[in-house]
């Protein structure tokens, strides 16, 4: 056992070796190599599948056109089943094969173990759904880029706005004691806390879900003095402590999560609902490259696309567009072009920022008016 | 908190006469904001837990599926009112129809329960009869679930704002002050039924002693059938006037309605009519007060650590009667 343990180590360093060896002469090579990695077989293949056929698509698109300086691309694609024990294998292997960037991995799991090697070979890697905060809030992988929001996107949005927008500065934070509200809760009040003099947590509260009514954390939200209410949660609980705050007459600002920005809410809270700010994934449906990604698949391969076919097109874009820019697939030149150059995806206009977040993508901010959701946040 | 409050007023009140009387007066509003919250709280709980409480004063059965005739008329009052207000009527009539179907629906619903899940177990093991009791519990909820949605419903305010109440509405709204009074209306006539007409000595009979009853000439199915036939009834209109003041129902509502309502019998003392409403109010106001002084995060475990202690020092409950039974 030992014995093999060693050899094999022996071969990933020579591996590594043989990486760093292809990285540095690959741009004089004439193909330019994108690996992706994710599930592409397992319960969680419908999560990786979609992104090797956005993939294929762009790639597809720029080898037409004549290639990247007249490079064409090819596509190394590995399969780590969301196992993080396969997602450091797949890292090895493509970067063996010479991969210059990689688009994946799909879960986060699979990311976190993927990492580390892509750093030490100075490869980007960018997840088209990888939505753990810490891949890039940690500053541990300088490599690691996202074309989705993290988890806690929407609770800063929230905070954003009602410190920026709304202009509040007490604010109450109410969860429904669940992983998803509480979680969210637990960073708004975190990016509350840290923004110095402008915001001050007044309450923090969670109620329990499904009880007869909220009267009492309605009352103690009054007293508290609140002038807006983040609730982190999903609609039934949402609607009747909202509804309870309007016929008490209270008429501070409400704002919530994608739980709640569901039309249940509306159709349940009727007249109460207005005004209710939500933040919910900004609407790409209207984003002519999206609709043409969606019309390539529907026509290539005979069906709608999957989960984070989109993400997974606006990645390759914008790693694709990078090498372009940056003319090379240098770490630091392709960093560079990452963080400055503005690309058109399917998901809209992105670059990312310091820590490899995309701008420009994620959440927006909804109100409900006149019975709908209206994005208000552009 | 509270203890230390009156003290705090005095220390106050003589630094800043201005400001303290203030403090006073929010603290006091506070106070009473949290007390009349638990109060309308209290009576949602006492509507449901009148009817637990006779059913188990007669037959001594915890009626589990007592929270579902909740739900059910909560959910015949809905459909009514939909097709009631796309005829156009006006809402004082649709309140009316509406409130009546509901209660006779639920009524139906209860007895039709009691038939067929209670009195073939008559005289079984009470284990029995409680198992049946759950079943029937879980039956109602998921035939409700697979005959109508799983989704929250929107539920029409049928109680108007009254207009001598605005001024007090950020405390107390109108639908509040109704469903007090309701409570207090049908405890009152609860309290006269068993006490003054003669199914109300029949059952009194019945609750006593079953057979004696029945050998003075009693027709103890009769009276069990009245029974959760007038359980029903209460729990079909707190289900109408819950749902107008909460605004949402879905299939679930009853269920944890129910256990609440349930903890409220038992500590006011089950089988006791007065027992329901005084348990029901101070497990409101626990709820309330646990919530407005330290955190909702722990609102039940302070009301499930007030029951432990009610039960340990009067093991009957507030109201119940501590002699022992026959059975």
């Amino acid at each position: 056992m030992k014995k093999i343990g060693g050899k094999s180590f022996i071969i990933v360093l020579s591996l590594l070796f043989c990486a760093c060896f292809t990285f540095s002469t690959s741009f004089a090579a004439d193909v330019i190599k994108l690996g992706v990695a994710g599930a592409h077989s397992g319960d969680l293949a419908s999560y990786g599948l979609p992104s090797v056929k956005a993939a294929e698509l762009v790639v597809k698109n720029v080898n037409a056109a004549g290639g990247i300086d007249g490079k064409k691309v090819v596509l190394l694609i590995e399969d780590d089943a969301c196992k993080p024990e396969l997602g450091s294998n797949v890292a090895t292997k493509l970067l063996s094969e010479g991969a210059d960037v990689v688009m994946g991995h799909i879960c986060s799991g699979s990311t976190k173990a993927a990492l580390p090697l892509y750093k030490e070979a100075s490869i980007i890697c960018m997840s088209p759904s990888a939505t753990n905060p810490p891949l890039t809030q940690s500053g541990d992988y300088p490599n690691f880029y996202r074309t989705i929001a993290s988890d806690d996107a929407q609770a800063r949005l929230e905070v954003d706005y009602a410190l920026n927008v709304l202009k509040v500065k007490k604010i109450a934070v109410i969860h429904d004691k669940g992983d998803y509200g509480k979680g969210l809760a637990e960073f708004a009040k975190q990016f509350i806390e840290s923004s110095g003099v402008k915001g001050q947590v007044v309450l923090y509260e969670g109620v329990t879900p499904g009880a007869v009514d909220y009267s009492a954390v309605v009352q103690k939200i009054k007293r508290s003095g609140a002038e807006a209410v983040i609730f982190g949660g999903y609609h039934p609980e949402a609607s009747k402590i909202v509804m309870q705050m309007r016929k008490k007459r209270m008429k501070m600002y409400f704002i919530s999560d994608d739980g709640v920005k569901d039309d249940t809410f509306i159709k349940v809270a009727g007249k109460y609902a207005e005004g209710v700010y939500a933040t919910g994934p900004m609407d790409t449906s209207k984003n002519p490259m999206a609709i043409k990604a969606t019309k390539e698949h529907q026509e290539a391969y005979g069906s709608d696309p999957g989960a984070f076919f989109l993400n997974a097109y606006a990645a390759t874009q914008a790693l694709l567009n990078a090498i372009d820019k940056s003319g090379s697939t240098d770490y630091k030149a392709l960093s560079n072009a990452l963080k400055t150059e503005w690309v058109e995806t399917t998901l809209g206009k992105i670059k990312f920022d310091d820590k490899g977040d995309a701008i420009g993508i994620g959440f927006a901010m909804y109100q409900v008016q006149d019975g709908v959701y209206v994005e208000v946040s552009k | 908190m509270h203890g230390l409050s009156p003290f705090f007023y005095k220390v106050i009140s003589l630094r800043a006469a201005g400001d303290g009387k203030e403090i006073i007066r929010h603290t006091m509003d506070y106070f009473l904001e949290l007390f009349l919250g638990g109060l309308t709280r209290g009576s949602i709980y006492a509507l449901i837990a009148l009817g637990y409480t006779m059913v188990y004063g007669i037959i001594e059965l915890i009626n589990f599926a007592h929270g579902e005739i909740y739900m059910i008329g909560a959910f015949t009052a809905l459909i009514v009112i939909s097709v009631l207000t796309m005829m156009g009527m006006n809402t004082i009539a649709i309140i009316v129809i509406a409130g009546f179907i509901a209660v006779v629906y639920s009524c139906a619903y209860g007895y039709t329960v009691e038939k067929i899940a209670y009195k073939p177990l008559r005289n079984a093991p009470r284990l029995s009869a409680l198992i049946s009791a759950i079943g029937m519990s879980l039956f109602l909820q998921n035939y409700v679930l697979l005959a109508q949605t799983s989704d929250f419903l929107p539920f029409p305010n049928l109680i108007p704002n009254f207009t001598f109440m605005e001024p007090y509405a950020h405390i107390i709204s109108s639908a509040e002050v109704v469903i007090l009074i309701t409570t207090t209306a049908v405890m009152i006539l609860l309290t006269i039924l068993i006490k003054f007409t003669r199914i109300g000595k029949a059952m009194r009979a019945t609750s006593q002693d079953r057979d004696m009853a029945r050998l003075v000439g009693i027709d103890v199915d009769r009276v069990i059938s009245v029974t959760f036939v007038v359980g029903s009834a209460t729990a079909a209109i707190g289900g109408v006037l819950i749902a107008s003041h909460i605004g949402m129902i879905n299939f679930y509502i009853g269920f944890i309605a129910g256990i609440k309502a349930f903890v409220a019998a038992v500590l006011g003392g089950i089988g006791s009519i007065p027992g329901a409403v005084l348990g029901s109010f101070v497990l409101g106001w626990t709820e309330s007060f646990a919530t407005g002084y330290i955190s909702s995060d722990y609102e039940d475990v302070f009301a499930f650590v007030f029951l432990v202690l009610i039960l340990i020092f009067r093991p009957a409950g507030i109201l119940g009667r501590t002699e022992k039974h026959s059975i």
